[in-house]
């Protein structure tokens, strides 16, 4: 299993490249909705490509209230 | 009439392909004038058939296929009319739902959706019509009535239950939740899966391919094959229109209607 750094650092890197955001501005405890501007339809498209990245199912009511990195990074890690 | 271009749709024949185009933002909510546009196309679709073989329906908005019903539409007619009023017209544009998508379902041509992003509520009822879905990677499918005390109503459920185990529809329906384009493929409903945004592109080149096979025989394969469950469908119809009429409809409307989070599309 991934440790919870290397998941976290996975997540942080494919917003980056997804969002065209530069890697250096993104932390684990940002809100990612604010920090990448994003919105419910993008969140879905993040959703996705979580999914597919680390080939796990994500039913988006866990995603319910989960807006910061770190907390997404935990989520994810309990499926993989 | 073979080309047409409404406030929500356009339609017009190309390389003996129909393709109907969902173009309204933020995401094809489909509310009355959409399924008037789309009632225009059921009636042309007998003449747009004698010039093809084929039908693509697809979205040119970026969010995705269709979000499925407009609620907010509904939501204020619920608010600015008399509850019988309310309810008659509920039935009415149900029932105009389900005459196009059934148009679509019966139609003698090959009918591909070719989807991405958001395929949500009713956008998904009107990829289910189709003999094929060909998604992007970025498709996700959804049937969240659940969330607002109804269940789908146009079709979904019957068309659900032609295609998939039960188990997989339950999954669906009683949780809530989206899935992805590769789950989908998974569960039988997805065709093909493509890379993102080159959905229409392939949808067409199958079409072209369609177009090799006798069109009799593709009809007729296509009627022997794909049943259209009419009873389920008006059962369907029957059971939406008495959950309407339920306070938790209102209820849940208002709850999507005033978020202003940003994951309406979300559970909550």
């Amino acid at each position: 299993m991934k440790s919870p750094d290397r998941t976290l650092e996975e997540i942080l890197s494919l917003a980056a490249v997804h969002f065209q955001v530069p890697r250096e501005k993104l932390r684990p405890d940002d809100d990612f909705f604010k920090t990448l501007g994003i919105d419910s339809l993008q969140t879905l498209d993040l959703l996705t490509k979580l999914e597919n990245h680390f080939q796990v199912e994500l039913p988006d009511y866990e995603l319910q209230g989960v807006s910061d990195f770190r907390t997404l990074a935990e989520r994810i890690r309990t499926r993989l | 009439m073979n080309q047409f271009q409404g406030q929500a749709l356009s339609w017009a024949v190309k390389d003996g392909t129909v393709e109907l185009a969902l173009h309204r933002e933020p995401c094809n909510e489909l509310g009355s004038i959409a399924l008037e546009e789309a009632a225009q196309f059921a009636d042309s679709l007998a003449k747009l058939g004698s010039e093809a073989h084929a039908l693509i329906i697809f979205s040119s908005v970026k969010a995705g296929f269709s979000a499925g019903a407009d609620l907010r539409e509904l939501y204020h007619l619920l608010q600015t009319s008399e509850r019988d009023q309310f309810l008659k017209e509920v039935r009415t544009r149900v029932e105009r739902a389900h005459r196009v998508i059934n148009a679509i379902d019966a139609a003698p041509l090959t009918t591909i959706a070719a989807v991405h992003g958001v395929v949500f509520g009713g956008g998904f009822e009107l990829a289910l019509g189709c003999d094929l879905i060909i998604a992007d990677k970025t498709a996700r499918f959804c049937f969240p009535e659940l969330r607002l005390g109804l269940i789908p109503g146009w079709g979904g459920i019957p068309r659900l239950k032609r295609d998939l185990g039960n188990a997989t529809i339950r999954d669906l329906l009683l949780t809530g939740r989206s899935l992805s384009a590769a789950k989908v493929q998974q569960a039988g409903l997805v065709s093909q899966i493509v890379a993102e945004g080159e959905a229409l592109k392939v949808a067409r080149a199958t079409a072209l391919q369609l177009g090799k096979f006798d069109r009799h025989t593709a009809a007729t394969a296509k009627r022997f094959i794909k049943p259209i469950p009419y009873e389920e469908l008006q059962r369907e119809i029957d059971i939406f229109c008495e959950l309407v009429s339920r306070p938790a409809v209102e209820a849940g409307l208002r709850q999507f209607v005033d978020r202003v989070d940003a994951q309406p599309y979300l559970p909550q």
